[in-house]
């Protein structure tokens, strides 16, 4: 007889723990045989709420840590996920990828953390700018982390689209609120399980499943949330943009095929970031300025 | 031997008017619409007028663009852009430009003196600040049109076509070269809006620009009211919309915009909090504190209008402002040795003063300076209210004229959270001798421009723009120049 | 009589940052002076000026012509005040004071082995008493600058103390010599340092310094004054001397008098120019005010 098989529970991603929903709810997404993908959570609003509470808690801690050591960890992200890819492409099959597509996303997946884990350390040295003022005065410009990101993961793909909306948003030090691919969930989940084991401090990162009708509304509104960034919405984006107005969320679609070599590079970083100019007098000490 | 007492023998002595000559400078008692280098008069038939805040004066009258002119402009612009301006090198665009700046130095007189007619702002300051500063705006952005792809690492960009600009009343000249300035190095065509009660020298920059002999379309200044912004904001073929005012329309331009794909930067309000700690050089802080508030009667986006003391100088900074406010010189705009000039409106001068009543009645302590007011005309003394908590309305809304809110503070993290705890994120000032404290509170201070030890800088080269509430997007610098471009794919 | 204060017992002096002085100095520039304002006012530089000549060649008769200027300053024309005072090295005292006889003109003498005071105390104190001896109203004298610089504050103070007492009735100007303390944070020390022992004035300079009394120092060392009077209601005087040459500085500095101290410090009582080329050049203003015609300094006598 065969062996019974331990099936996995789905659990959602909230401050490094894996709660279920608040809302005691699951739905059965289906795959393109109409195969049930598993129970996953169909998370609410108030999960929503706690995650933006863990990730804005999480903030302070991350966004102070050097850029060598957020390069590190996100350097370890890839190493675990390297680790643990049949499990990926096992689940992309499962959700609908032939074999050698889905060990061709996990590699891209892979190797674009290790890409973004490289930029950690060096964006702001390609992006600040000493600026050579008029006056006596030192001005310099530098990005800084901007806060907490609400991410829309790309609905086509389960792994590689979140990986390349989310990782370049938090290697900079901010931490994100993603919600996955309403339809193609797995991914997600496993990779939290990922950012867990491999030292992301909790509420980076928090991963919510469920419907993005009920999810993005009040993740785009959410007046805690700094930056929302997804692909472009279709019908929802009118009423996501607008959502996004009280605070005035810096919003940004990316139009992107995830699976091309080219969807990374820089300014997905600097687009969730902020500008900081300072400016500091310098004192002449010696040659007299004065006019007489 | 002992002191004399003050008060034997010293002389009154006081500085007699000298005011700014207006001759040689031209108002046109009617404007009409600059688009395609030519003036073109209002399909709405209907005119404003725009007075001298300082006496009350009319001007001149404006022209009133409606949705009829507003298309005619954007027509103008678009057509430009597809027919002459997206085919002129950048090398020759970077020459108009340069052009521009020239053409702007030659008449900085004449701009100076209709700034402080129209705005109500001193001499001292059109003629030091505003219009030096907007002449080297051009100059700063005509060197980088045939040197965009400097700009942007690795990254291709090309121009987003026809911008609609919208502009405040606080630095009308200023406003008009930061947008249109950085808008022509990248390529684009302008579609630009002063405010209605400032718009004469926009008008006169509209000359100018004609004189530099820029191709026809390329930059279109129309006059109005929120009625013409709005339209401007609605129009189908505007590719961006850059807007410097308040947070309440900025909200409402973006919600307007929302999911058109139109790029957007806002340069909105604030409530930036100036921050001075024991060891601060006293004198030159309270300078800082004075040039944060009263710089330009408090009408900047940026003003230091939170004041932070730390407890144990509160006394002393606080005795030190006032004597300061006291040697302030309030009156004519035109006088060269005026320090405070006129609100801009009365529209303000009402909000200023209601604001004045709320500290009042909040139970905050009040000074102002002793000057005298002028009979006519709309002007506010310089303010002060101490005893002001994190939850006064004085110290959480934006106030935009001279009024100060001032609290003290005892530790570093007290201020920082205190500073941060608001919607806003426009800017900070630091006063403090210790470099490592400098370092930790600008870092930690979430505002687009932090000044160390000196507030109220501003320089082409330098960006500037806030975080959260005070908007998106900077202009001024080599980071200005992202928001008139897109990346080419 | 002021109480005698150790200088551990002073308060500390501000940091100075020098950028925002230079930022407010330019602000005081800005003020323009014209018509009623700038005559009164060139009466008033003219009034505050010690005519000074301290040069190793000085001779009887160069203290004596200048004394006369000092109290005939354009005798073509009526309008105008005497100088405060004149300035001379303690040998030329009796000289200035007898062709000074009469006249409302103070005699102030420079004194502590100027301008270098490198010397010791008894000789400081000698030469200062032989000053006041010969009859002079007003005594400048200068800090030790390099034991300022290393730091021997006390004995700054002490020597300031110790100098006062010498002087007796004569008012005391301490020079600080401020092209030699460097940086503006130093300037205000040792005006901190001088008032507190006993100065009656506190000066720039010795005029053989460049830089001398820049608007930056003497901004400086106005702020010190406004500190100590607002902390004690006691007035001190300010003496700007060397460089200021123009009727425009010298009305520039009369305005960061007024805006920083007050009105109560526009007179020679409180504010003195240390000058020699300045009068002619006031002379030459007032003379265009009253006749509306530019000047040529071949009409102005130079003493």
């Amino acid at each position: 007889m065969d062996r019974v098989e331990i099936l996995k529970t789905y659990k959602i991603y909230i401050g490094g723990a894996f709660p279920r929903t608040e809302s005691g709810r699951h739905y059965t997404p289906l795959n393109s045989k109409g195969d049930p993908l598993g129970n996953l959570c169909l998370s609410s609003r108030k999960d929503v709420r706690n995650a933006v509470v863990a990730a804005r808690k999480a903030f302070g801690s991350w966004s102070e840590r050097s850029a060598f050591n957020r390069g590190q960890i996100i350097y370890r992200i890839a190493e675990m996920l390297e680790g643990r890819k049949e499990q990926f492409i096992s689940e992309l099959q499962k959700q609908g990828s032939s074999k050698a597509e889905a060990e061709k996303e996990v590699i891209l997946a892979i190797d674009r953390i290790v890409y973004y884990a490289g930029w950690c350390d060096k964006y702001n040295q390609v992006l600040s700018a000493v600026n050579p003022v008029s006056s006596a005065h030192f001005n310099f410009s530098t990005y800084e982390s901007m806060g907490v990101i609400g991410v829309l993961a790309p609905q086509a793909t389960s792994l590689i689209g979140l990986v390349s909306l989310l990782i370049p948003a938090i290697c900079s030090g901010n931490t994100a609120v993603l919600i996955a691919s309403e339809k193609l969930p797995l991914c997600a989940i496993t990779f939290a399980e990922v950012l867990n084991s491999s030292d992301v401090p909790g509420g980076v990162v928090n991963i919510l499943t469920g419907t993005l009708d009920e999810l993005a509304p009040g993740l785009a509104a959410h007046m805690d949330v700094n930056a929302f960034i997804s692909e472009p919405l279709g019908s929802m984006e009118i009423g996501i943009a607008q959502a996004a107005v009280d605070n005035l969320k810096r919003k940004f679609s990316y139009e992107a095929d995830w699976s091309s070599e080219k969807s990374q590079g820089l300014y997905y970083i600097s687009d969730c970031l902020e500008l900081k100019t300072t400016w500091h007098p310098i004192e002449n000490i010696g040659g007299s300025t004065s006019s007489y | 031997m002992a002191k004399k007492k003050p008060g034997k023998e010293g002389v009154n002595w006081d500085y007699s008017p000298s005011l700014e000559s207006t001759s040689h400078i031209t108002i046109l008692p009617k404007y009409e619409l600059f688009i395609n280098n030519e003036w073109v008069k209002p399909s709405s038939k209907k005119y404003f007028k725009t007075t001298n805040p300082a006496n009350e004066d009319v001007l001149s009258e404006i022209a009133w663009a409606n949705d009829y002119d507003v298309d005619l402009a954007v027509k103008a612009a678009r057509n430009a852009y597809n027919d002459v301006w997206s085919k002129t090198t950048p090398k020759e665009r970077s020459k108009y430009i340069y052009r521009i700046a020239r053409l702007m130095q030659e008449h900085a007189r004449e701009l100076s003196v209709i700034e402080t007619l129209d705005a109500g702002k001193p001499i001292r300051e059109s003629r030091d600040i505003d219009v030096p500063l907007a002449c080297n705006h051009f100059f700063y952005y005509a060197g980088w049109a045939d040197k965009l792809e400097y700009a942007f690492p690795n990254q291709p960009m090309e121009a987003l076509g026809v911008a609609g600009q919208i502009i405040p009343w606080n630095f009308p000249l200023l406003m008009a070269a930061w947008k249109i300035a950085p808008a022509l190095a990248a390529g684009n065509c302008v579609v630009l809006k002063p405010a209605e009660t400032t718009s004469l020298t926009a008008l006169k920059l509209a000359e100018i620009i004609k004189a530099s002999g820029l191709p026809p379309g390329v930059v279109n200044i129309i006059t109005g009211h929120g009625d013409t912004g709005a339209a401007i904001v609605n129009h189908p073929d505007i590719n961006k919309i850059a807007f410097t005012g308040s947070t309440n329309v900025g909200k409402i331009i973006q919600r307007a915009i929302a999911g058109t794909g139109k790029k957007a930067t806002l340069e909105l309000g604030g409530k930036s909090a100036n921050i001075i700690f024991d060891d601060a050089p006293i004198d030159q802080a309270v300078e800082g504190i004075v040039n944060g508030i009263f710089f330009n009667q408090g009408h900047v986006c940026c003003a230091g209008s939170r004041l932070f003391v730390q407890e144990n100088i509160a006394e002393l900074v606080i005795r030190k402002l006032k004597h300061r406010m006291d040697s302030l010189y309030l009156g004519n705009p035109l006088d060269k040795n005026t320090d405070i000039g006129a609100i801009n409106s009365k529209e303000q001068l009402e909000t200023i003063e209601k604001y004045i009543k709320i500290g009042i009645s909040e139970g905050a302590e009040i000074y102002q300076s002793t000057c005298e007011l002028p009979g006519k005309g709309y002007f506010c003394r310089p303010t002060i209210f101490t005893n002001v908590a994190q939850s006064s309305r004085i110290s959480q809304e934006e106030i935009f004229g001279p009024v100060l809110s001032i609290q003290t503070f005892r530790t570093v993290d007290e201020v920082i959270q205190k500073a941060n705890n608001s919607p806003y994120g426009l800017a900070a000032g630091v006063w403090t001798d210790k470099g490592s404290r400098i370092f930790n509170l600008t870092s930690k201070l979430r505002a687009g421009v932090i000044w160390a030890n000196t507030y109220n800088k501003f320089d082409p080269t330098s960006p500037f723009g806030g975080y959260k509430e005070s908007g998106f997007g900077r202009e001024g610098g080599l980071h200005g120049l992202g928001a008139y471009l897109k990346m080419k794919l | 009589m002021k109480v005698p204060i150790s200088f551990n017992k002073l308060p500390t002096s501000p940091s100075i940052d020098k950028v925002g002085v230079e930022e407010r100095v330019a602000r005081f520039q800005t003020r323009s002076i014209k018509n009623e304002s700038k005559r009164q006012g060139l009466d008033l530089v003219l009034s505050m000026i010690d005519l000074t000549t301290l040069e190793g060649k000085d001779t009887p008769g160069k203290v004596k012509q200048m004394c006369y200027k000092a109290h005939h300053l354009h005798d073509a024309y009526a309008g105008v005040p005497n100088v405060a005072a004149v300035c001379v090295y303690p040998s030329m005292v009796r000289i200035a004071k007898t062709a000074l006889n009469g006249t409302d003109v103070k005699v102030a003498s420079v004194s502590t082995a100027f301008p270098s005071g490198q010397s010791t105390r008894e000789i400081k104190i000698t030469d200062t008493k032989f000053a006041v001896d010969e009859g002079a109203d007003e005594i400048d004298m200068v800090i030790s600058r390099g034991k300022f610089l290393a730091g021997e504050y006390n004995f700054v103070f002490d020597e300031i103390a110790s100098i006062k007492e010498a002087c007796g009735k004569a008012r005391l100007k301490v020079i600080l010599e401020t092209g030699e303390l460097c940086t503006l944070d130093n300037v205000r020390k040792a005006s901190h340092i001088a008032i507190y022992a006993g100065a009656d004035f506190i000066k720039t300079s010795t005029g053989k310094i460049q830089p001398a009394a820049t608007m930056q120092v003497t901004y400086t060392m106005l702020m010190a004054i406004k500190d100590y009077y607002d902390a004690t209601g006691i007035m001190i005087g300010m003496k700007p001397a060397g460089g200021i040459s123009t009727s425009k500085l010298a009305l520039h500095n009369l305005v960061m008098v007024k805006e920083i101290l007050g009105n109560n410090w526009l007179n020679n009582e409180w504010f003195r120019f240390g000058a020699s080329s300045l009068a002619n050049d006031v002379l030459m203003q007032i003379m265009k005010l009253e006749t509306g015609v530019y000047q040529s300094s071949d009409y102005f006598s130079i003493d």
